[in-house]
């Protein structure tokens, strides 16, 4: 009896805090970690007084604002990939906005047609080269990484990593699904080792002299000359955006989404605009070495030393729609071993 | 009082069994295993109805690995566990050596350093670009990894050496109690008999500590196939992984839970198998704290060898994964010490005392309702509480969410439609879900070490305690509490020491701007920054060791030693 006492008393306590949701607020669900997005609400937070709340994990929100339903207090849903996205879309979780600012500051191909979600960063899929033992012009497309000259000198994060299936979908999208098959075989063949560890750790791979050339996202290598501990790596490989010459760079975004339950709508389409103005997309393309959404915000100076990218066309909508393939695609193929 | 002497003394034929006053006790345990069972319902409902079938696509081509994989790694952290942790636990409470005082609580630390963290510790020294291989190049003149061969961390056998590693003081700490609770006569009647120490280990104390020992292991069992950072960290492709693959990458909830769904039962077998085993078996040890155990001298060169036993995974498990952390620390001081500490840990502090009191009053119910109800039914009860430990994290998370959710929509809805406002989301995402999260999770740890240790004090104790007129709540806080402190001791630090580090269930549960120690952790290890964070990391591991100097006292307090 007194446990029963106990756990209702327990109870009680810990649902107050929820049940406090004030007007001048607005709650995120967040598969981005929350430092990277300090900068950003607080400056939301400075310009407006509305306060931002946040919830990071990578797996299960969309099942928990599925399962809370109408009563979920997360008004916006932030992802670091476009199936993410796509996800919430397809089970119905995420309403549309017909908003202006939105509009204008993100171009058409990076929000969704019903305004069901909005790119904020974009961040390229580029090909790491050792600056020593790599020619300048000796890769310059994706294809080219199952040619055999390449053989024991690759390496790769796991197959299965989203970043890895979604630039995986892209070329099922490009040459149909038996192309593509062929060339993730052959890009197996040519790994140096078992794929593993993440983007950081291919380029660290190279400069170790473990294999010559790695696949990995734009901001890891951005990061990495931005920390004086990982510059001497970063600087043993140089970047070569794939394509760029042809269809172009497979690129991947980081996006959000207005929940259907969204208590805070108002604020949080205040959010969603503030985050598309040049001020936010600035401090969100500099805290983590993106390329920003809004085309009349430059890159940070590091991005743009890098040279322009020219992103693939393809509508992401086709990308994500072709995950399922490419993963299944990963395990015929047996990528991991 | 006197009435209730009369109505013992009038049922007094079978103290044990069940009578009108001992009712109370079964209803508690079903009502509290109805409810803590829900969650593992809730997945296999989920299982029932997947988006896609996903078996043909498993079985043709990822299935195969995903079992042989588990089984091996499996296989592989019990060997190490069991090696490790018994011979330990035997040294410290049975040998004299120097230094044995300070490794009875220093052979615990590895359990404080999260898997994912060691994992990340050895992959950053030992892989190729890492400073071990990198001197040895510069020494010895290799120039690529084709000069010369050198283990492979991010390995299966990287894997099981990593979880081996900080695993194994699960079964030291539950074989250390067990033998602490064996009376040292029954050695000395095995000697006297004839049999040499090490014969006497494995054909008299081994046996005795068998249920002791065999929670311990298949916790880590548990452990090791819930595992999801250090395989994933490692590509070593388990059933887990399969699991996070289907739900994650193929989308397909469903699939994901009939996989957890599989695991479940491989783990119901496994402890089925187990206790089968040893279904004739039974015994009591008289529990006589006036016979002090004698421990052994033992001559230099066999001390010296106790001392390299007990230190070696000290080193490995904790020592030096803490001075890594410890450097990492230093370089990245100024990014990762800010305010928000202090808050962290207190949050963390909270929910790991809250989650160990209520899944010890929990554990002890259980396990004591199935001591006075010894039925068929109460057994089956006492393993379903304990499925959740059997789940890994973030679907047991899942598990968590759809009841609670369902519950506070319902009260939503009376409420709207019969008071016109809406009471909102109750216990979802608040701390009350982590709790409930971290008890399913956890209930296991206790109530199995809590039910090894009752089974081990004779009915007689019982007998005389209610032939004496208390009932049995009377009889369980003035007789068995105080016989099993060590026990649940070790279970309160147990679940502790779990819920400190417990990630995917946490990530998933908590309320908004609520950050544990292990989720700040995680948001820079999971971004590749595990350097950046780890002065938090550290602090895991510190938050860990306090309790863990604290209680191990307590438990050796438990036992006069001579």
């Amino acid at each position: 009896m007194r446990l029963k006492l106990a756990a209702t008393a327990i109870a009680a306590a810990c649902a107050l805090p929820v049940q406090a949701s004030a007007d001048g607020e607005v709650n995120i669900y967040s598969y981005r970690q929350a430092y990277l997005l300090e900068p950003l609400l607080n400056a939301f937070e400075e310009e407006t007084g509305i306060e931002t709340k946040v919830v990071f994990a990578k797996k299960g929100l969309a099942e928990r604002l599925e399962r809370e339903g109408r009563n979920s207090p997360a008004d916006l849903v932030m992802t670091v990939d476009i199936s993410r996205l796509n996800e919430l879309v397809e089970r119905d979780l995420v309403q549309g906005v017909d908003n202006d600012t939105l509009e204008q500051n993100i171009p058409e191909n990076l929000r969704h047609p019903d305004g069901k979600w909005f790119a904020l960063t974009t961040r390229g899929r580029l090909i790491f080269a050792s600056k020593e033992r790599v020619e300048e012009g000796e890769i310059t497309t994706y294809e080219g990484l199952a040619d055999d000259k390449w053989n024991d000198r690759i390496c790769t994060r796991s197959g299965k990593h989203p970043y890895n299936i979604a630039l995986f979908s892209s070329m099922i999208a490009h040459h149909g699904e038996e192309k593509a098959e062929e060339w993730l075989t052959g890009l197996k063949d040519n790994l140096a080792r078992k794929p593993q560890g993440g983007d950081r750790d291919q380029i660290k791979a190279i400069h170790a002299g473990e294999c010559d050339i790695a696949i990995g996202n734009s901001y890891y290598y951005g990061n990495m000359l931005n920390d004086e501990n990982q510059r001497e790596q970063a600087e043993a490989v140089r970047l070569v955006f794939p394509n760029a010459d042809g269809r172009g760079t497979h690129i991947n975004i980081s996006g959000i989404a207005l929940t259907n339950s969204a208590p805070n709508r108002d604020n949080a389409v205040r959010l969603m605009e503030f985050l598309s103005t040049p001020k936010a997309q600035k401090i969100y393309a500099e805290a983590n070495t993106e390329y920003p959404a809004n085309p009349d915000v430059k890159p940070s100076g590091i991005v743009a030393e890098w040279g322009d990218i020219n992103p693939d066309d393809l509508s992401l909508q086709e990308i994500a729609e072709h995950r399922n393939a490419a993963v299944k695609m990963v395990d015929r193929v047996d990528y991991d071993n | 009082m006197t009435e209730a002497i009369t109505a013992e003394q009038t049922g007094a034929d079978s103290p044990l069994l069940a009578r009108r006053t001992s009712k109370r006790w079964l209803i508690t345990a079903a009502l509290t295993t109805a409810i803590v069972v829900l969650p593992v319902l809730s997945v296999i409902i989920l299982a029932l109805f997947p988006e896609e079938n996903i078996w043909p696509h498993l079985l043709d081509t990822t299935l195969p690995r995903y079992l042989s994989t588990t089984l091996q790694l499996m296989a592989g952290v019990a060997v190490i566990t069991l090696t490790i942790g018994l011979a330990t636990a035997w040294a410290v409470t049975m040998c004299e050596f120097p230094g044995r005082k300070f490794f009875e609580w220093a052979m615990l630390l590895p359990f404080a350093v999260p898997a994912y963290v060691i994992a990340y510790v050895y992959t950053s020294l030992l892989d190729y670009a890492g400073p071990v291989q990198t001197s040895l190049r510069e020494w010895f003149g290799w120039r690529n990894a084709t000069d010369y061969w050198f283990p492979e961390i991010r390995s299966l056998e990287g894997a099981t050496l990593m979880i081996g590693l900080v695993l194994y003081p699960y079964v030291y700490l539950l074989a250390r109690a067990a033998f602490l609770e064996q009376s040292p006569s029954l050695f000395a009647v095995s000697r006297s008999l004839g049999h040499s120490a090490l014969s006497t280990f494995f054909r008299v104390v081994l046996p005795i500590a068998r249920p002791a020992v065999a929670v311990g292991l298949s916790l880590v069992l548990m452990e090791t196939l819930n595992d999801f950072g250090t395989v994933d960290f490692f590509a070593v492709q388990t059933l887990t992984a399969g699991l996070f693959d289907t739900w994650m990458n193929l989308g397909n909830l469903g699939g994901a839970a009939q996989i957890a769904t599989t695991m479940l039962a491989f783990v119901v077998i496994l402890v089925t198998l187990e206790r089968y085993s040893r279904r004739k078996q039974q015994q009591f040890a008289a529990r006589d704290n006036r016979d002090p155990i004698r421990r052994f001298t033992m001559s230099f060169p066999r001390q010296l060898i106790c001392v390299a036993v007990c230190a070696l995974p000290v080193i490995f498990g904790f020592l030096l994964p803490a001075i890594t952390l410890g450097q990492y620390a230093w370089e990245y001081f100024d990014e990762s010490w800010n305010p928000d500490f202090i808050r962290n840990t207190l949050n963390s502090l909270f929910l790991s005392g809250t989650a160990a009191l209520t899944t010890l009053v929990i554990g002890v119910t259980l396990a004591y309702s199935r001591r006075l109800h010894n039925t068929r039914g109460m057994q089956i009860m006492m393993r379903l509480s304990s499925l959740g430990y059997a789940m890994p994290g973030a679907v047991l998370a899942v598990g968590v969410i759809v009841p609670l959710a369902a519950f506070d929509n319902q009260v939503d809805s009376v409420m709207r439609d019969t008071f016109g406002f809406s009471s909102g989301l109750l216990l979802s995402g608040s701390a009350f879900a982590l709790v409930f999260a971290y008890t399913v999770r956890f209930l296991a740890v206790s109530a199995g070490s809590v039910e090894s240790a009752l089974q081990k004090i004779t009915p007689s104790m019982d007998m005389a305690s209610r032939s004496l007129g208390h009932t049995p709540g009377q009889t369980l806080v003035k007789v068995h509490l105080p016989m099993l402190r060590g026990t649940l001791i070790t279970a309160a630090l147990v679940v502790f020491v779990d819920v400190m580090k417990e990630l995917p269930a946490t990530l998933i549960l908590r309320p908004f701007n609520f950050e544990t120690l292990a989720t700040y952790v995680y948001q820079f290890a999971s971004d590749e920054q595990l350097a950046h964070s780890a002065l938090p990391a550290l602090i895991i591991v510190l938050a860990g060791i306090v309790p863990i100097i604290l209680m191990s006292k307590s438990i050796s307090g438990t036992r006069s030693i001579s």
